[in-house]
């Protein structure tokens, strides 16, 4: 009869317990949110690093992975010392450059990877193949700005002479595929080619060059100790794992976490007011009641578990409208921030983890027990006699 | 137990502290009650009427002296052990019904039977069978809202008396009712006393304390007269 009480309690103000729920709906969806944000973009920055099996990544030394246009030398006997590194199953080395595509009204200029496609990561095939020696891989982006389609031919160039106001490093390249490019943004337009034909278009400046190694180890082998084998091999080089890589990102992404735990700590605080100012509202209405019950032999416990009932219901309800509501919400604030520039298509910043999401509502539903709890022992606690009294004169 | 005092009190007081002098509401009362007695306590207000219902009813605890009901010195019990006690020995009517408005006429006379742990199969014919008893029995599915002052307060004594208790005890109980529907009070309470329910009732109302047949008189919390009313004998 006491979950019937609180539920006829509840129903008893309908509009109020509906704006009360809403309200702790609210709650729950900025609190959901904010353990989104939190959580959100270091898994899926590490998910991202992750993909393809490339846990190390290796640049020049004192730089991160194209922070800068510098370059590891002597590539092919790094890639060579690299290798032989015990645990280490792949390596791909990669150049990064501007190329410039020639022969429309204007040359259109993109990003481009200079790959090993045998062990590459950079790139997954949408249709067509992998680049040979005179191939290009394109994206859609790419495709779209200069026209071209599979099969066709290209002039492109990787340097411009502004002096003689002419392209240098030209070269014509069949595109062979169409790909989506893992660390770039979908409108970004890219492109990847052989490495050889990449340091062979930019000359002696980048000849036996890469900005970049990815290195792939053996599941069973800790990437710990093979980047500190890599550095120690080639000490013109920094190694950074996957995990270095994630604790650098949340390093520079602290504020995000720090505005989302305050804000998530704001909601719970409003979901706990929220709810012990309603069920106070509501037992102070029924102090009579509660007077009359106790007085005919409704226990204490009873009358504190009836209340406690109606905070744990508006909490639940509340909770499971928020739980919608802020899984939407954050999807519909996920594709405002996707759409940035530059950022790479698989970066989310909202991250449904189901173990956080219920964890945090969890935690608000808590706070509604508790917030029930102090209203709901004043109430069972009231001298009867006293309140009856008042009531009566009332 | 006839002839044995059913309610006891001894020497009670009670103050109420209050900054200042305490309010003394009931100074050195004592009086039996036996079984099967119907008692009108009557005096002005503030006389400590309601104050001393309270102490037979074990809602209240005296300042000092004791209150026994049926063998059990209900001064003395614990919290928890004079919640019990009220719920299995005392019915109680309000004078302003406080009936639960959520629940219906017949849910509010199971409440204080699912409160004892009572069946619901038993607790909802004790129910029917008690609404039928205060002549309500087609009025069991509406709300508090629903009925008439009268009917409110007749679905309270049904309320007081599911768990049959060994006393029913009622403060005002006509008093927010007109003359009509408070002379059904009044006929009810006397068909309950007749089928041997003891009955203490405190009251302003002439006519209800005139059904009784004994009657206290207080003054200032004190017991000022204590008459048998013969003509019913």
């Amino acid at each position: 009869m006491r979950f019937q009480l609180a539920a006829l309690s509840l129903r008893r103000h309908a509009s109020r317990t509906l704006l009360a729920v809403l309200g702790v709906a609210v709650s729950a969806a900025m609190l959901l949110d904010m353990v989104m944000l939190a959580t959100g973009m270091r898994q899926s920055f590490a998910s991202l690093l992750g993909r393809n099996g490339f846990t190390i990544r290796v640049s020049p030394r004192g730089t991160l992975p194209f922070d800068t246009e510098a370059t590891i030398g002597q590539a092919r006997d790094a890639t060579a010392a690299i290798g032989r590194i015990a645990g280490v199953t792949a390596v791909a080395p990669v150049l990064g450059t501007t190329i410039h595509v020639l022969g429309g009204r204007e040359p259109v200029s993109a990003f481009a990877l200079g790959v090993d496609p045998a062990v590459q990561g950079d790139y997954q095939l949408l249709e067509g193949q992998d680049p040979a020696a005179n191939g290009l891989v394109a994206s859609d982006a790419l495709l779209r700005a200069i026209g071209a389609r599979i099969g066709d031919t290209l002039d492109v160039a990787v340097g411009f002479d502004p002096q003689l106001r002419t392209y240098t490093g030209r070269r014509r390249v069949v595109v062979s595929g169409r790909a989506r490019f893992t660390y770039l943004s979908a409108t970004d337009r890219a492109a990847a080619l052989e490495l050889a034909s990449v340091q062979a278009m930019a000359g002696a400046s980048r000849s036996d060059r890469v900005s970049l190694f990815m290195v792939r180890t053996a599941p069973n082998v800790d990437p710990e100790a093979a980047r500190v084998a890599i550095e120690r091999a080639l000490p013109r080089v920094t190694a950074l794992s996957t995990a270095g890589a994630v604790a650098e990102a949340e390093h520079r992404l602290s504020y995000f976490r720090q505005l989302a735990f305050i804000l998530g700590a704001v909601s719970l605080i409003v979901g706990f007011l929220l709810v012990t100012t309603i069920v106070t509202v509501s037992v102070n209405e029924r102090i009579g009641e509660i007077a009359i019950m106790r007085a005919i032999g409704v226990s204490r416990s009873h009358v504190v578990h009836q209340i406690v009932i109606e905070g744990i219901g508006l909490s639940l309800t509340g909770a499971a409208a928020g739980l919608i509501l802020g899984v939407f919400t954050a999807r519909w604030l996920n594709s405002i921030l996707r759409g940035f520039p530059g950022l790479p298509d698989a970066i989310d910043f909202f991250l449904f983890q189901p173990n956080s999401a219920f964890r945090a509502l969890g935690l608000l539903v808590v706070s509604g027990i508790a917030a029930g709890i102090y209203p709901a022992w004043r109430a069972a606690s009231l001298p009867i006699s006293a309140t009856l009294r008042e009531e009566a004169v009332g | 137990m006839s002839g044995q005092p059913l309610l006891r009190v001894r020497d009670a007081h009670r103050d109420y502290p209050r900054s200042g002098e305490p309010v003394h509401a009931v100074r050195g009362v004592s009086l039996d009650v036996t079984q099967g007695e119907y008692v009108a306590i009557v005096g002005p207000s503030g006389c400590g009427k309601s104050t001393l219902l309270n102490l037979l009813g074990a809602i209240d605890r005296p300042t000092t002296g004791s209150v026994t009901i049926g063998g059990t010195a209900v001064s003395a019990l614990p919290d928890k052990a004079a919640t019990r006690f009220r719920l299995t020995n005392i019915g109680f009517v309000f004078q302003r019904f406080y009936l639960l408005p959520v629940l219906t006429a017949q849910e509010n006379v199971e409440l204080p039977m699912a409160e004892a742990k009572v069946s619901q199969t038993e607790r909802r014919e004790r129910a029917r069978e008690l609404l039928g008893y205060v002549g309500l029995a087609a009025r069991a599915d509406h709300r508090p809202a629903e009925l008439s002052g009268g009917e409110q307060q007749r679905v309270a004594i049904a309320r007081a008396l599911a768990n049959r208790p060994i006393v029913l005890l009622a403060d005002e109980p006509t008093g927010e009712l007109d003359a009509r529907t408070g002379a059904d009070v009044i006929a009810l309470f006397d068909r309950l006393n007749r089928d041997g329910m003891t009955i203490v009732v405190v009251t302003h109302d002439e006519k209800l304390a005139g059904a009784a047949r004994r009657v206290i008189h207080m003054l200032d919390g004190r017991v000022i007269r204590d008459e048998p009313l013969l003509r019913r004998a």
